[in-house]
Order: C-alpha cells, then structure tokens, then sequence
C-alpha cells in the first residue's frame, strides 16, 4: 500500500537523518519501527503523511507517487500523532480537540459525536471531555492527541511513542483499540523505545541506525538478534534476560523466550509440576 | 527531622473540578532513593512540583496542608529560594537547557545564586567528570543526542548543590540504552548519599536500586514501602502499574504453590531464585 522507495533525508541539507531508506507497508500490517535516539525514526514517518518530502528517492501511496499530494490529503488516508502532544493540541476542550479532525474530514456531526465518544471512552478519557487539554497530566494530554488521529480511522495510522506517560493499564487500552483498528485491515506503524510493548502486541519489528534499517522481520528474531540490541541501543527486555539466566543453569529453556505465560511454563516443568 | 515532609497536604489547579493531591502524608529521609509511581494522572507530576514550591508558586491552585523542604515551608520560601535544595530534573531535557553550551549550562545556576567564580568552575569540572561530558564541551544542546542533553540538564541541576534530585520520568523519550545510563547514574548518585525521588513507570528498570515505593493513585498515595514488598502486592494490578515481568511470574508461580524465597525484581534474581528451589 506505501512503499519508500531509497529515501533520503538531511534537515537544511546539512544534517543527514535518512540514508537510503527503503520499506514497504501493506494493509492490515501491525509494525513497530525501533531504534536509537537520532537513527531517524521520526524523520521516517514525517515522511509517510508528507510532513516531511525526501531529497531522494519515492513515497508511493497505491502506486502513485506522493509528491504533488498536500499533507492535507494525505491526512486523510494517514494519520499521524506526534511525540510530543504539546505540538498538536490547540482547542480549549477534549471534546472539541477530537471533533475537529472528524469535522473536517467531513463526517456528520451526529457521526462525528459518536466516534468522539467512543474513542474517549476506549482511551479511559470519558470523564475529560469538557477539560481543557491543557490542565491535563502529560500522560492524558498524550491520549488525547492519540483520540484525534484514532477516531478518524485512517487507512494507515502512525504513532511516534505512544507509551510516554502510560501506566500498564493505559498502554492495554491503546493495544486493544490498536488490535481492533487492525482488524478493520488498517495499517498500524508504531515508533517506541517501549520493547515490550513490542513484543506483545507487533508481530513485525523495523530496527534503525544512522538513518538506515539494520533489520526488518519478525519481531522475535529482530529482537533476540544480540548485534542488531547492540547497534540500535536497545537492551534485553527482562522476560529475555531471564530465559537466558536461566537456560545457562538449565539448559532445556529457551535461550530466546519472550512471552511470559512461555516462561512460567518453563519454569513450572523446571520446578517438576505441570 | 525528615529532608521531605508533606502533611496533610492537598492541592487543586486552578480551574480543574478536582484535587490533583488528596490530603497526603509522606516524610522522605535524607539518603532515600524514592520511586514514585502509579497510574497515568494520579498526582505523581504535583507532588514533585511541590517539593521546590512550583507547585503552588508557579502553577496556582487551591492548597490545604504544608509542605516542609529543609526546614523550610514552601508556603513561605519561593522556588529561588528552595531550587538549591531540591533540584528538579524533567521528561523533555530540551525544556529546560537554556544556554548554548556544556560549561555555561552547568555554570548558569551557581552563577544566578551568586556563587564565586572559583567554585563555580570547581563544580563544573567536577560535573563534567562525573557525568562524562568531556566530549561534548563544545556541543551546542541541539546538537545533542536525547540521552547526552539529559544528562547535561542533569549536570546543570547538579551544579545547584541540591540535598535531593527529583527526577520526574528522567528517561521516558530516552532509548533504552541511554536510559540505562541515566538510572545507572542516578543510583550512583544515591550511593553517593544524595537522596532521590523519581518518577517512573518502567518498575523493571529502576526498583532493584531504589530503597522504598511509593504508589499513588487519584491524588492519594495507596501504598509505601520496600520495593519487594509493594510491587508484590495485588493491589498494583487493580490500579494498572506495572510491575516487573520477574515479580509476575513470581506471583504465578505462588498461586500455583510453587515459592520462591523472596520477591524477584530482576531477570537475574528469579533464576538465581528457581535454582535455589530447585537444588533443594
């Protein structure tokens, strides 16, 4: 559905952030993009909705090149919430913040109240609606921005950390409503530092460096793979380094476990129930 | 004398319907390292600003109950007054770097409060060394990494002297590595005798080094104690903190009658842990 195709990218022409960039995302895809601070991660999705336009090489939307689409266009079909909710957030009331978007992609306003409600509501957000953006905790200030973009169900949706600020509870809610989106056969691309939250809820894993991907596949192998951790300045999640403590001193467990329910399991058999 | 005292402390901002602190009580000794957690919303942001009078000198509300730093009332001293004390460390290190280079910014504050010249490049020095700015001395922050302007807002807190460094989600837009940087200093710090309150959610990464928890929740704090004694009650999962992976298989583990002799925080510790059991 988009593909890059050799992007490249320096801010002023002077400082490179992408350096041949080259990614494909089909529909329904659930990806996590993760990396070092600077590998290019933001730069790569700005790139996606036409914030930001390579100095080379292609953005390609359904097979047709993106670079006479305005970002408003492009909006329509991708939605992306920024790292920073402070740079997106600018009406007086939760409610009003999330009806603008819909409002002006063109829904009816019944329509655009009920979709409002509904994702305040996913997002744990039902009692703010009447607040000001601005007399909320960081972390709520961040689903807000997360309600704009995901009520309007874009066809591809592009987050850039949004586990800033979240308690377990919190990231679970956006998982679900992540899950359900994708189940809709919606894109879902994904920039964190958060690993577990990548490893329990994005089957595939985009790992960055200087401004180039030093791997793409599944999630397990990109995250258990000890130089990509090394190159990217990603540490071992701690499930991981359990399972690897442990197969040292038992070595019928799985040096590259990642799902706690499979490392229960494993401990269990160690301890001789089960 | 506790270096931190809240009593009976309670604040609302102006213009919200309902209080961000609940009548809190919460004394912190000095050489404390202090993690702070709980559910998005629930107050842990107020209670930081708080202790160096921001909150209720910059951002206004509606207060009830005292808040004692050093002696001192943040009632009666303003946050000039209490920013050598407290020092302030937050989420957004970009936020807070106010000059255009490495030594100015850590010289910025002593500077402000009037310190002399020699001691001022004393402490510079010093905080150039311990936190390993060498390399970035003539950086300009923007051109900085995330993690390197941490630590630089870090130094620059730093230079002020503080008796405690309160660190309000010092790594959240940190990656991982950088953020294992920032924890790792911070404990040294702590075993240095300079006592921490910080403010994190990611529990695997910080509750090995730290001496107490304390969990809030709506305003109010729930919970207060050794860290292997609050993240295992159930209590973090009804309010949705997320405790370490190793503390949940431990609690699996004992609802299935298997238990290991203490509570586990690290990957490490739960295998060293099921070992022991296991060579019984």
């Amino acid at each position: 559905m988009i593909f890059l195709e050799n992007v490249h990218f320096a801010y002023d022409g002077l400082y490179t952030a992408l350096r041949g960039v080259s990614l494909q995302i089909d529909e329904g895809e659930l990806i996590a993009i993760v990396g070092s601070n600077g590998a290019g991660k933001t730069t790569l999705v700005k790139h996606l909705n036409g914030l930001l336009r390579p100095d080379l090489g292609r953005v390609i939307l359904d097979g047709v090149d993106t670079k006479h689409n305005s970002v408003a266009e492009l909006a329509r079909e991708i939605g992306l919430v920024m790292q920073n909710p402070d740079h997106q957030l600018f009406l007086d009331s939760v409610e009003r913040e999330v009806l603008f978007g819909l409002e002006n992609l063109g829904y009816s306003k019944v329509e655009a109240k009920e979709r409002c409600e509904r994702t305040l509501n996913n997002l744990g957000l039902e009692g703010l609606s009447e607040r000001s953006p601005f007399t909320l905790s960081g972390g709520e200030r961040k689903r807000v921005a997360l309600a704009s973009v995901l009520a309007t169900e874009p066809r591809v949706l592009s987050l850039d950390e949004p586990t800033i600020g979240q308690d377990a509870r919190q990231k679970e809610n956006l998982a679900k409503m992540l899950g359900e989106l994708n189940k809709k056969g919606k894109a879902v691309i994904v920039v964190t530092h958060d690993i577990e939250f990548v490893i329990e809820n994005f089957p595939r894993t985009v790992a960055m460096a200087d401004g180039r991907i030093v791997a793409d596949g599944p999630t397990n192998s990109v995250l258990s793979n000890n130089e990509v951790l090394e190159r990217c300045s990603l540490t071992r999640p701690q499930l991981t380094e359990a399972a690897r403590c442990l197969h040292n001193v038992f070595p019928e467990v799985p040096e590259r476990l990642t799902l706690i329910d499979d490392l229960e399991a494993v401990v269990v058999k160690i301890l001789g129930g089960g | 004398m506790p270096l931190i005292e809240f009593a009976d402390f309670s604040f609302k901002y102006l213009g919200a319907d309902s209080l961000a602190l609940r009548k809190v009580d919460l004394n912190i000794e000095e050489g404390e390292y202090v993690v702070l957690t709980g559910p998005s919303g629930c107050g842990k942001t107020t209670l930081c600003r708080a202790i160096n009078g921001l909150v209720p000198q910059f951002h206004r509300g509606y207060i009830a109950g005292n808040v004692i730093v050093d002696g001192k009332n943040t009632r009666e001293h303003n946050v000039a007054e209490l920013a050598p004390i407290a020092g302030l460390v937050f989420q957004q290190p970009e936020n807070q770097l106010v000059t255009l280079n490495v030594e100015r910014e850590i010289a910025f504050g002593p500077e402000n409060l009037g310190v002399e010249r020699k001691e001022i490049r004393r402490r510079v020095e010093e905080l150039i060394d311990m936190l390993d700015l060498e390399h970035l001395r003539e950086k300009h922050p923007h051109e900085m990494s995330g993690g390197e302007q941490q630590r630089v807002a870090m130094a620059a807190t730093l230079a002020l002297k503080p008796k405690v460094l309160v660190a309000d989600e010092p790594t959240s837009n940190l990656d991982p590595q950088s953020a294992v940087t920032i924890l790792d200093l911070i404990a040294d710090l702590n075993r240095r005798d300079m006592t921490v309150v910080l403010v994190e959610h990611r529990l695997d990464l910080v509750s090995k080094d730290a001496s107490r928890v304390v969990l809030m929740d709506k305003g109010s704090i729930v919970a207060d104690g050794e860290p292997r004694e609050v993240l295992s009650m159930d209590l973090c999962q009804e309010i949705g903190v997320g405790i370490p992976k190793a503390t949940q298989i431990y609690k699996r583990l004992k609802q299935r009658g298997f238990n290991l002799d203490k509570v586990p925080l690290t990957g490490a510790e739960l295998a060293t842990l099921v070992q022991e059991v296991k060579q019984r």
